[in-house]
């Protein structure tokens, strides 16, 4: 399957911007389906960007943020050419990772 | 209690009415011309918002303000149907189970279409929309059919319309009573109020698009197919033309028709006839 | 102008019929399922002449649903009650869609 992470990191003088689209339910456990049955909670947990090794951005995520979240942050640091790391963990214990390269 | 001269007093008006509606003339109203509609409908559009050009209706709510065309800028650097888009990609290129794909239905490979659907059909005698067309190739080759508001149609148009993108749409109607009809008939639904709220289409994108119905800005018609499918934040997900129909009409407390009904058929004829000239910027993102 | 008021009276008699019938069910006794199958079929009817024409409501279905909920609760009072209020939005709509076959035409952009 398809990464569920899209990135895009871009270096201007010392600081890189980051934009990510990260592809999950985010369920809160508060809706209902068509049947009226609660969906179950199912949220990312813990997001994680990481650049040449050291963590740029932790992110501890409930069940508030938006389904298909969006984020977008800059950085002080980053070269063009280095690698970004991006993961995340979801409370089923779900995770996905993708490394982009910073342009 | 004077509840009865309250009603005595309304249904004299309701008489009047329909005494006056039955006594107009019947006369040149009644002749069909896509041509002078489509041009007077986007006369109106270009008159009402003088600093837009025609392509830009396309964008529908994120053209009709600064603000919102900033945020616009920065969703098209990162669109949100993108999931999709790639799905859609991917399902187009998959064989079904007899070798055969999608890309054997279309002219061209079903590659920049987009722009010449709906089309009607003359051998049936009726209007040909691209989600039924994709429906009918994978029944034709022995997969089951699709839900026509679902993510998988969605997934499929989004491709098929972001290949197409910039291609202006290019309906046409045969001098044939059956697609003059049709045309018609697309026209009467959508200024034909309906539901318990008493909405016709053109209440909202026709009379107010740019004002506010509680949050959202509403979207002029014209142009507003050619986003499609869209992503609707409010739905959380990509919907269809048929998700969009069926969603209007029970908005206004209406019950939806069966998607891709005759009515429906005729509605996106018309109102893609009348978007002629305009680009297709499917998929699109709406807030 | 003969036509008009020609009219007029038939209109408000037939509206005096409804206003009487509505505050006649609720002085009598209790209503019997008998009285619900009736009005339900009334309502039903009306509902189906809205789905010719291509113009239900989803506030019809809505109390129609009311409507048989109540009847097979017992409730027959408030089931005829739901079913006398689905006919009378079933024949709202009915007035919508035939003052619409024509009215839409004043609407088009020309």
């Amino acid at each position: 399957m398809a990464s569920t992470i899209r990135v895009r990191a871009t270096a201007t003088g010392d600081t890189t911007e980051v934009q990510a689209l990260i592809q999950h339910p985010m369920d809160s456990g508060f809706v209902k389906d068509a049947k009226g049955n609660l969906i179950p909670p199912h949220f990312i947990q813990q997001l994680a960007f990481e650049c040449n090794g050291k963590t740029v951005f932790l992110a501890d995520w409930g069940t508030a943020v938006s389904k298909d979240p969006y984020i977008k942050f800059s950085f002080k640091g980053g070269n063009k050419g280095d690698d970004l790391k991006i993961s995340w963990v979801d409370n089923k214990g779900a995770s996905d990772t993708t490394t982009a390269k910073i342009q | 209690m004077n509840l009865r001269p309250a009603i005595r007093l309304a249904s004299a008006a309701f008489g009047l009415a329909t005494l006056l509606s039955a006594a107009l003339p019947a006369g040149a109203a009644d002749s069909v011309d896509p041509a002078a509609d489509a041009k007077a409908f986007q006369n109106y559009f270009t008159t009402k918002f003088p600093k837009l050009k025609p392509a830009d209706f396309v964008n529908g709510p994120y053209s009709l303000n600064e603000d919102m065309h900033r945020q616009w800028v920065e969703k098209e650097e990162f669109p949100p149907y993108e999931f999709s888009l790639e799905m859609g990609k991917e399902m187009f290129a998959k064989p079904f189970r007899n070798g055969k794909s999608y890309a054997d239905c279309f002219d061209n490979g079903g590659i920049g279409v987009r722009q010449n659907y709906p089309y009607f059909d003359e051998r049936e005698g009726k209007v040909i929309t691209l989600e039924l067309a994709l429906n009918r190739c994978r029944e034709a080759n022995g997969e089951a059919p699709l839900s026509y508001v679902k993510d998988e149609m969605a997934a499929l148009t989004a491709y098929m319309a972001f290949t197409s993108r910039g291609k202006p749409f290019d309906i046409k109607v045969p001098n044939d009573p059956r697609a003059l009809a049709a045309f018609e008939n697309g026209k009467e639904y959508f200024y034909t109020r309906r539901g318990q709220l008493n909405f016709s289409c053109a209440s909202c994108h026709v009379q107010n698009p740019g004002e506010r119905i509680r949050a959202e800005t509403l979207a002029p018609a014209l142009g507003i197919l050619n986003a499609m499918p869209i992503y609707r934040s409010a739905w959380g997900g990509m919907g269809t033309i048929s998700r969009r129909f069926t969603s209007c009409n029970s908005q206004i407390r209406g019950v939806p028709l069966e998607p891709q009904s005759d009515e429906y058929r005729d509605l996106e004829y018309y109102l893609s006839y009348v978007s002629n000239g305009l680009p297709i910027s499917g998929p699109g993102a709406r807030p | 102008m003969k036509m008009i008021s020609r009219r007029i009276p038939i209109l408000a008699l037939a509206a005096a019929f409804v206003l009487l019938a509505t505050t006649s069910t609720s002085l009598l006794a209790a209503a019997s399922e008998a009285d619900f199958n009736a009005a339900y079929a009334e309502a039903e009817a009306a509902n189906k002449q809205a789905g010719a024409q291509r113009d239900q409501w989803t506030t019809t279905a809505a109390t129609l649903a009311n409507a048989k909920k109540a009847a097979e609760s017992g409730n027959f009072d408030s089931a005829v009650a739901e079913a006398r209020e689905a006919e009378a939005l079933a024949k709202a709509s009915v007035f919508q869609a035939t003052h619409e076959k024509d009215a839409w035409k004043a609407a088009v952009i020309r």
